[in-house]
C-alpha cells in the first residue's frame, strides 16, 4: 500500500514532467516549426491590413474636418472683404448663436485677444496665436460638467490685429478612431488565435502521420516483421509514402522469410544425412558394443575425432532450428508461474563444480519472489548459455547470477568479470553466427546468445549487455507476475 | 529379450536393427503405424522403439491405441522435433522415454536398458547395494564398507540414480535429466565434474573403484562380481 500511496502522490509532477517533455518534442519537430512560420507570416499581414484600415479611416475624418474648416474660413472672408469687420462679427455671432450639433466653434478678437463675438468665452489657453492650423483642448460646459474635448482650430489673421477662430470640436471623431482601434485590436486577437490553434492542429495532424510511420519503423526494428502503416485511403504525399514504405517492407520481410527457410532447410535436410554418418561412424567404432576393443587404435581415434566433429556440426543445427523454432512462434507455450529465484540456483548448483575446476567463484545473489509466468525449461537452458559463455571467454574470477525485482521488472542476470564486450558489438552479438574476434579460436558456433534471445523475446521480454567494470553484463528482463 | 522397432526411415531401421541385434536383442521391424500395431498387439516384445512421425498412422496415435487395449509394453519415443512440449505431448501419449534425433545408438541402447529394468527392480526397496557400498533411502545416508560417507543432497540423488541402474551404462544426458530435471546439453562439461566429485566420495580410499567411465558414452557403476 505503502508503494501504491507513493506512486500516486508523484503522480502529478510527472505528469506535468510528461507534458513539458511533449511539448519540448513537439516545438523540436519540422511540422510545428512549419506550422509556427505559416502563422507568423499570417499574422504579420492580419496586423498590415489592420494598421491600414486603420490609418485610411482615421486620415479621412481628419481631412474631412480640415476640408470643412477650409471651406467656412474661405467663406467668412469672403464676407470680411465684403462687408468689413463688422459684417463678419455680425456673421459668427449669429452663426455662434444656439447649438447647431455640428460642434463648429467660432470666435472674433480683438488684438488684444479680448473676444468680439463667438461661441467659446476666451481664445482658448496655451494655444498659439499665428500659426495657420490649431490642435488644441476645449474646455466645454455639458448637462453641467466641465468636459475638455479635442478640438481642430483654423486662424484667420485680419489686417489690424483682429483674428478669426474657426474650430470644430472633434471628440465624435477622436471616439470614432477609438472604437475603429478597438474593432480592429479585438479582430488581430481573433485572428492571433485562430491562426495560432489552426498552425497547432495542423502540425498535430501532421505530427500524429509521421509518428506513425515512426511506430510502425520502430516495431518492425523491434523484430515484428509483419507490422505496416496505416493507410488512410486519401492518396496523398503521405499516403504515398507509407504505401512505398508498406512495399519496402513487404520485400524486406520477403527476403528474411527467404533468408530464414534456407536456413531452416538447409539444417533439416543436412540434419538426416549427418545423423547417419553419425550412426555409421558411432556403429564402426562400439562394434561389438562395450568391448572398446578399438579405444587404443589409431583408426578408432579418427573415428572418435569425426564422431565428434560430428556431434558438433549436429549441435549447430540443433540450435538453429530451436532458434528458428521458437522465432517463428511455432512452438505451443508450456508456460507456468515460477520463480526466476529457483531457476538461478538450480543452475548455479549445477555449475558450481566445473566453475571451481575452472578457477572461478560462482555467487548467486536470489531474493525471493521474482515470478515470472514462463518455460523452466527454456529459462534455464537460457541461463546455462549465459553460464557457459562466462566460462568459455571470462578467464577467471567472479561470475555472479542474479535474480531480482527491479523497476517492477523481473531480472535475471550473469556477470562476468571478463574481458567484456566493446559497447559497437553487444547489440550484433546476438546475431545468429557472429562471434567476436578475440573468441574465433575457442569452439562454439555463435549460436548461444541467439538461442538467449530467441528464448527472452518468446517470453516478451528483453536482453541486454552492460559493462560490469570490467566484464560482462547480461540482464535478461521480464514482465513480472503480480503475487 | 524382443524389441520392435517401428520406423520409417529404412537406413535408421536398418541400423537400428543391426545395432540392437548385435546388442543381444531379436528385433522386429514395422515401417508404419498400423503394421507396428498390428505386431505390437498380436505379439509379445519387452520394449518399443517408436518413431513420432509415421507414414498412414503416426506413432502418438499408435500409442495411444496400444495403451486403450492395456498393453503396457515400455515405448521409447524418437522424434526430430526436440522441444520440451513435444517431449512432454509424447510422454502423455504413453511414452515411457523421449529420444531426440539425431541420436547416439549409445544413448539409445542406455535408455533403452534402463526401461527393460525399469519393471524388474524393486522400487519400493528402502536400501539399494553395489559391491560394498550402501544407501539407505529413508535416512539419506551412504557407507561403504561400513565407512559413513558424507553427501550433499544433489550427490545423493546422482549416486542413487547410478545405483538404480548398476552394471548399465548411464549417459551424461539421462543424469541431466533424471537428476536435474534439464532437457538439454549444456556446452560444458557439468556433469563431469559432478561425478569426479562423487568418485572422490565413494571411491577415493577405497582399493577397488565402483564408479566407471565409459569412453564415448557416460558411466557405469558396476560392483566386483
Amino acid at each position: 500500500m505503502a508503494v501504491e500511496g507513493s506512486r500516486l502522490a508523484s503522480g502529478r509532477p510527472s505528469s506535468t514532467s510528461r507534458i513539458l517533455r511533449n511539448t519540448r518534442r513537439l516545438v523540436r519537430t519540422h511540422a510545428f516549426r512549419l506550422a509556427a512560420l505559416y502563422f507568423l507570416v499570417f499574422a504579420a499581414s492580419v496586423l498590415g491590413v489592420l494598421l491600414f484600415v486603420y490609418w485610411t479611416s482615421a486620415n479621412f475624418v481628419e481631412r474631412q474636418t480640415e476640408a470643412t474648416l477650409d471651406a467656412e474660413i474661405t467663406g467668412l472672408a469672403e464676407q470680411y472683404a465684403q462687408r468689413g469687420l463688422s459684417g463678419l462679427i455680425q456673421i459668427v455671432a449669429a452663426r455662434s448663436a444656439g447649438d447647431r450639433g455640428d460642434a463648429m466653434i467660432y470666435l472674433v478678437t480683438d488684438p488684444d485677444g479680448k473676444p468680439l463675438a463667438g461661441n467659446i468665452a476666451a481664445w482658448p489657453a496655451g494655444v498659439p496665436t499665428h500659426s495657420a492650423w490649431l490642435s488644441f483642448a476645449l474646455e466645454r460646459t455639458i448637462n453641467g460638467r466641465l468636459e475638455l474635448h479635442p478640438a481642430r482650430g483654423r486662424l484667420f489673421i485680419i489686417p489690424g490685429g483682429y483674428r478669426l477662430l474657426v474650430g470644430r470640436d472633434i471628440s465624435d471623431a477622436a471616439a470614432f478612431r477609438g472604437q475603429v482601434r478597438a474593432t480592429l485590436l479585438w479582430a488581430g486577437l481573433i485572428a492571433f488565435a485562430v491562426g495560432l490553434i489552426g498552425g497547432t492542429v495542423m502540425s498535430r495532424n501532421l505530427l500524429r502521420r509521421v509518428e506513425q510511420v515512426n511506430r510502425t519503423s520502430e516495431r518492425v526494428m523491434a523484430g515484428n516483421l509483419s507490422d505496416r502503416v496505416p493507410l488512410r485511403g486519401t492518396s496523398d504525399e503521405f499516403d504515398q509514402l507509407a504505401a512505398n514504405l508498406n512495399r519496402m517492407l513487404d520485400q524486406i520481410e520477403r527476403l528474411m522469410t527467404a533468408m530464414r527457410e534456407v536456413t531452416d532447410d538447409v539444417a533439416h535436410d543436412l540434419r538426416t544425412p549427418l545423423s547417419r554418418l553419425r550412426t555409421r561412424l558411432e556403429r564402426a567404432l562400439i562394434e561389438p558394443y562395450g568391448a572398446d576393443a578399438s579405444a587404443g587404435s589409431s583408426q578408432g581415434e579418427a573415428i572418435r575425432a569425426a564422431l565428434a566433429e560430428a556431434d558438433r556440426l549436429l549441435a549447430t543445427f540443433n540450435s538453429l532450428l530451436s532458434i528458428a523454432e521458437l522465432e517463428s512462434g511455432a512452438r505451443r507455450d508450456q508456460t507456468e508461474p515460477l520463480d526466476l529465484s529457483e531457476v538461478a540456483r538450480s543452475a548455479a548448483e549445477l555449475y558450481e563444480p566445473v566453475a571451481e575446476e575452472k578457477g572461478f567463484v560462482l555467487a548467486v545473489a536470489a531474493e525471493p519472489g521474482v515470478k515470472i509466468r514462463g518455460d523452466r525449461h527454456l529459462l534455464s537452458q537460457a541461463l546455462a548459455n549465459l553460464l557457459d559463455n562466462a566460462l568459455k571467454y571470462a578467464g577467471s574470477g567472479e561470475i555472479e547470477i542474479r535474480a531480482i525485482n527491479r523497476n517492477g521488472r523481473a531480472v535475471l542476470e550473469v556477470a562476468d568479470r571478463g574481458a567484456g564486450i566493446p559497447e559497437a558489438d553487444r547489440e550484433t552479438v546476438l546475431d545468429r553466427f557472429v562471434r567476436l574476434e578475440a573468441s574465433r579460436t575457442t569452439p562454439g558456433n555463435g549460436l548461444g546468445l541467439s538461442l538467449v534471445r530467441a528464448i527472452v523475446r518468446r517470453h516478451g521480454g528483453s536482453v541486454v549487455l552492460e559493462d560490469n567494470r570490467p566484464g560482462l553484463r547480461v540482464r535478461l528482463e521480464f514482465t513480472r507476475l503480480a503475487t | 529379450m524382443k524389441i520392435l522397432v517401428v520406423e520409417d526411415d529404412r537406413e535408421t531401421a536398418s541400423y537400428l536393427t543391426k545395432g540392437l541385434s548385435e546388442s543381444g536383442y531379436t528385433v522386429d521391424c514395422a515401417s508404419d503405424g498400423r503394421e507396428g500395431l498390428f505386431l505390437a498387439t498380436s505379439s509379445d516384445y519387452n520394449a518399443l522403439v517408436l518413431d513420432r512421425m509415421l507414414p498412414s498412422m503416426d506413432g502418438l496415435s499408435m500409442l495411444g491405441a496400444l495403451r486403450a487395449a492395456e498393453i503396457r509394453t515400455p515405448a521409447l519415443i524418437l522424434s526430430a522435433l526436440g522441444s520440451v512440449d513435444d517431449r512432454v505431448k509424447g510422454l502423455r501419449a504413453g511414452g515411457d522415454d523421449y529420444l531426440v534425433k539425431p541420436f547416439a545408438f549409445s544413448e539409445l541402447l542406455a535408455r533403452l536398458e534402463a526401461l527393460l529394468r525399469r519393471g524388474a527392480g524393486p522400487a519400493t526397496a528402502t536400501r539399494l547395494r553395489v559391491g560394498d557400498l550402501e544407501l539407505d533411502l529413508l535416512t539419506r545416508s551412504v557407507r561403504r564398507a561400513g565407512k559413513a560417507i558424507e553427501v550433499l543432497p544433489r550427490e545423493f540423488r546422482l549416486l542413487e540414480y547410478l545405483m538404480r541402474n548398476a552394471g548399465h551404462v548411464v549417459t551424461r544426458t539421462m543424469l541431466l535429466e533424471h537428476v536435474w530435471d534439464y532437457h538439454f546439453d549444456p556446452q560444458t562439461n557439468v556433469i563431469d565434474v559432478h561425478i569426479s566429485r562423487l568418485r572422490q566420495k565413494i571411491d577415493k580410499s577405497f582399493d577397488r573403484p565402483l564408479l566407471h567411465t565409459v569412453r564415448g558414452a557416460g558411466y557405469c557403476l558396476r560392483g566386483p562380481e
